[in-house]
């Protein structure tokens, strides 16, 4: 192997000269086994660096103006924060709340108004004091710190986010919802690290929403974790909402056992410069997956999806759905990877990727891509680049619906497939207003 | 089970039908690769001064450059101070007709069922055969010469036309392209040359036959292809090679020109020598083809069929620089026992209104890995245009593996740029069918590729086409999905 050169030293600099101070305010927290994990992933930052354009990976998506700027942590929150979180919820749905606010969990925001017997849902930090065991057994067993940089950065300084613990045959009845929000008074990083454990038989429904409030630049560095046990079924809704000059990086992966079921849905509506990896690893036999995502890009947002489908055993099936709309100078880039492993026969996996251009300075970077070690399988991929159909449009217009409107009927009717995807009822219809809304009034920026 | 897995070995084993070595006596260049032995090459070629100045000029860039690592093959590192990079058969002199040509390379031809003054007489096809880099005949010179078309090796081009030489080579290809480009414009020995004058529609196929020969060489062909305004021509390349055991680099290097309103079409059919069947020896065939549509309305298309080589890297690509030009790219790739594809197209849309079809068949068996690496790119001002792109992929057996890297990069609203790939198996219920009919395993799986592959052979030339469908049944013997 050629040794690669160290990239974006200053920055790698920067993270790492922070790590001291760091591990001395977790208040014993560095005694704990996990801080073993911290001080790899310092390591592994040191000697990889972050990804530079010569990444495959990372071909399209420039990560300069993230590291460009020193973002320190966050301060800790003097007084509980005084927002109004109802605008932020799904009203009824939401009868788990954990709200964080630049990082930290609060108390105040939050409430947790059902939990079945033997469910864990608290903070990371609670979690490894009061859940070492459960934590231990898991956490960082499906992430790479190896590749990319970001994941190593976020390991480096875990210290907050969400762990969920679902025992074998509980049905969680409620959904669980999660909101970050970012308050910049100034430029900061924050490193939410998830743990979602669903035993065997079980049944979930999460949400994760994150907002920022306000004008100003910060960075928001996710990875989680989810280990989806037998017979489970879990969905996961992500809905990015970062502000306009915020880089958001997540990093979810997922490991599916026998008969699982999984989908996401992966909602890009803000932030500067956006990057999701969505890695599934269907391990065993008979697991079913449903990825689905899209984003809106305006103005010079540019929003990069990765998926990764790992079909490593057989009789699985995998389905892929991703939708965008680019607007003004914003870029898009996807790239959907399916791998399908010489044990992994009678496999079969749908991925499809449309794309609507609305300008000319709007682009996009499509790369589906298929790797195939086992004969009998069914794989398709499909990916398409085009604008509003005129005819369409014609035929709107004839009928006296202004064009700004039939426009925004179109777009709406593009994605209305992707929002399908989300299951409960009042989330979607919270979204999909949003989105007429966020249509409607889109027109100024292109 | 059983049954299948015998017939897979038995398809595994089938023996590359064509090698055989011919023995001539061989003018070597000393072994390695300095500026003395581009400076050998040139002088034994009798080179201007211009192209011994390009020539080098590329030879040191090369020398700065990696080689690339990024395809998805696998190969023990090349020593490229290990090989021989000219070779030419001893006897030389010009010759006037067939007859004149060495008996033992006639009947190599002969072996290889292209006897030239059968094809001169029957075929009406030009035949510039090509053995270890020196042109040794070439038919049908006079009549193309009534048209004005220029069709002839490539030294003797850069002696007749060096104009010509001059204003095109490099053109579309330059030598900084990439590493193994770079390393043909220093060391190319070779090729064809072809210029269609404005207006004139080329009245017969043309056609080179390439084969390598002397162990250890490796052979740096060049071929310029030249369109001018209105004219049109169909292109065909050939080749088979003797079985080796050492590996042979070849690293070709093909550029088309085509001006306003010109066609031209490029067919390939490769079948050199894969390795035998634990993936020793073998071709590596590292190639750079690119075809430019400078003028508007012109029209470049690539067909290709793949089935030998051990390892092929090679990505025939159109640059749409012409208002409403069209490219066209249809392949068909078949790997076998240790073999390695990575091939595909590039359609770069420059113009308004260009349009680019890309139809991709790739077939694996063994515990061969065929890879299909595409890029369509629109920019910025290639309003209108439209791809519509196709790879599917044929798994014969579990040992074997397909990969797709499709790339997308769309930068105008106007682009409508649609790609679907699959991968399947042959059906049981398929062959089953076949089987109730009569027709044993083996011919239904012939069947049944060659019906998969149907649209890219429709596409290749008459003569093309027959010998294309025999090569896939060969390569198929035995195999059962």
């Amino acid at each position: 192997m050629k040794q690669q050169e160290s990239k974006f030293q200053d920055a790698v600099d920067w993270y790492i000269s922070g790590f001291a101070a760091f591990e001395e305010n977790l208040n014993g927290g560095s005694q704990l086994p996990f801080h073993k994990l911290r001080k790899k992933a310092v390591k592994k930052l040191s000697e990889n660096g972050f990804p530079g354009p010569r990444d495959e990976e990372w071909k399209y998506t420039s990560v300069a103006p993230i590291l460009g700027q020193a973002f320190g942590l966050p301060d800790a929150p003097a007084t509980e924060s005084s927002l109004e979180i109802a605008p932020l919820t799904f009203e009824d749905a939401d009868r788990n709340l954990l709200v964080f606010v630049n990082g930290s969990f609060s108390k105040g925001l939050s409430r947790l108004t059902s939990q079945a017997e033997g469910v864990v849902v608290c903070t990371l930090s609670e979690a490894l004091q009061n859940h070492a065991d459960l934590v231990n057994a898991s956490l960082g067993l499906f992430t790479d710190i190896g590749t990319g940089g970001f994941t190593a950065l976020n390991t480096a300084f875990a210290a907050e986010g969400t762990f969920i613990h679902v025992p074998d045959n509980v049905e969680l009845t409620d959904v669980i919802h999660i909101v970050h929000i970012a308050e910049p008074a100034k430029p900061f990083v924050v490193h939410p690290r998830n743990l979602f454990v669903f035993g065997d038989n079980t049944r979930a429904s999460l949400i994760e929403t994150f907002h920022g409030q306000g004008p100003g630049s910060y960075f928001t560095n996710l990875v989680s974790e989810f280990i989806v046990g037998d017979n489970a079924r879990v969905d996961h809704l992500k809905i990015q909402q970062e502000s306009t000059e915020a880089f958001h990086v997540s990093n979810v992966n997922v490991q599916q056992k026998r008969d699982s079921v999984f989908s996401a849905v992966n909602v890009d509506l803000g932030g500067a410069l956006v990057r999701n990896d969505v890695n599934v690893e269907l391990a065993a036999e008979h697991c079913e997956t449903h990825l689905f995502g899209f984003y809106l890009g305006s103005g010079k947002q540019h929003i990069d999806n990765h998926t990764f489908v790992d079909h490593a055993m057989a009789h699985c099936f995998s389905n892929e759905l991703y939708k965008g709309i680019l607007d003004g100078q914003s870029k898009g880039v996807f790239n959907g990877k399916i791998l399908v492993r010489q044990d992994a026969q009678k496999t079969n996996a749908l991925q499809s990727n449309k794309t609507l251009l609305l300008t000319d300075d709007a682009s996009i970077n499509a790369k589906p891509q298929l790797e195939i070690f086992a004969d009998d399988v069914k794989c398709t991929h499909g990916a398409t680049i085009g604008q509003l159909d005129d005819e369409a449009l014609f035929y709107l217009r004839a009928r006296g619906i202004s064009e700004e409107m039939a426009g925004a009927m179109l777009r709406h009717a593009f994605i209305s497939d992707v929002l399908e995807g989300i299951k409960l009822d009042a989330v979607r219809q919270n979204l999909d207003a949003q989105i007429i809304e966020r249509f409607t009034d889109v027109k100024s920026d292109s | 089970m059983s049954t299948e897995q015998e017939t897979i070995e038995q398809f595994t084993n089938t023996e590359y039908k064509w090698g055989f070595t011919t023995d001539l006596e061989t003018d070597l260049a000393p072994k390695g690769l300095t500026e003395d032995t581009v400076r050998f090459i040139s002088a034994k070629k009798k080179e201007p001064e211009f192209l011994l100045e390009w020539r080098l000029k590329a030879f040191r860039h090369w020398q700065q450059m990696q080689e690339p690592d990024w395809p998805n093959v696998n190969y023990p590192p090349i020593d490229f101070q290990d090989a021989y990079y000219y070779a030419a058969p001893k006897k030389q002199e010009q010759l006037k007709s067939l007859d004149e040509v060495d008996p033992q390379i006639r009947e190599t031809f002969d072996k290889l069922g292209i006897s030239l003054d059968e094809q001169k007489r029957l075929s009406g096809v030009a035949v510039d055969a090509v053995m270890d880099s020196v042109s040794v005949a070439t038919t049908f010179r006079d009549e193309l010469k009534k048209h004005g078309i220029i069709f002839c090796s490539f030294s003797e081009a850069v002696h007749d036309h060096p104009d010509l030489v001059k204003k095109y080579l490099g053109s579309v290809v330059p030598y900084t392209d990439n590493f193994y480009s770079a390393l043909n414009s220093a060391v190319f020995s070779d090729g064809s040359f072809c210029f269609i004058p404005k207006g004139v529609r080329c009245p017969m196929e043309l056609s080179t036959y390439f084969r390598i020969n002397a162990a250890n060489t490796g052979q740096f062909e060049r071929t310029l292809i030249v369109a001018e305004e209105g004219a049109s021509v169909s292109y065909l390349e050939g080749c088979t090679a003797p079985m080796r055991d050492e590996n042979q680099l070849h690293a070709a290097v093909v550029e088309i020109v085509a001006h306003k309103d010109a066609r031209v079409k490029y067919s390939t059919v490769q079948n050199w020598y894969p390795g035998d069947e634990n993936g020793k020896g073998g071709i590596y065939n590292f190639v750079t083809k690119r075809g430019i549509c400078l003028g508007d309305n012109a029209k470049i298309s690539w067909t290709q069929v793949e089935t030998g080589s051990a390892i092929t890297w090679k990505y025939p690509s159109v640059v749409l620089k012409g208002d409403n030009s069209v490219g066209e790219f249809y392949s068909v790739a078949l790997t076998n026992n240790y073999q390695q594809a990575d091939t595909g197209t590039k359609m770069v849309h420059l113009g308004k209104n260009t349009r680019s079809t890309i139809i991709s068949k790739g077939i694996s068996a063994g515990r061969s890995n065929n890879s299909y690496r595409g890029l369509v790119r629109v920019a910025r001002n290639a309003s209108g245009a439209r791809n519509f792109s196709q790879c599917d992929s044929l798994l014969i057996g579990d040992r074997c593996g397909a990969h797709t890297f499709p790339y997308l990069e769309i930068h105008n609203k106007g682009a409508r740029v649609e790609h679907e790939a699959t991968t399947t198996k042959i059906g049981e219920d398929q062959i089953f069918y076949c089987n109730q009919r009569g027709i044993d395993t083996e011919n239904a799986i012939g069947l049944i590729v060659n019906g998969y592959c149907k649209e890219v052979f429709r596409e290749l030339p008459m003569e093309f086409a027959v010998e294309a469908q025999k090569l896939l049944e060969i390569s198929l013997e035995g195999s059962v999905g």
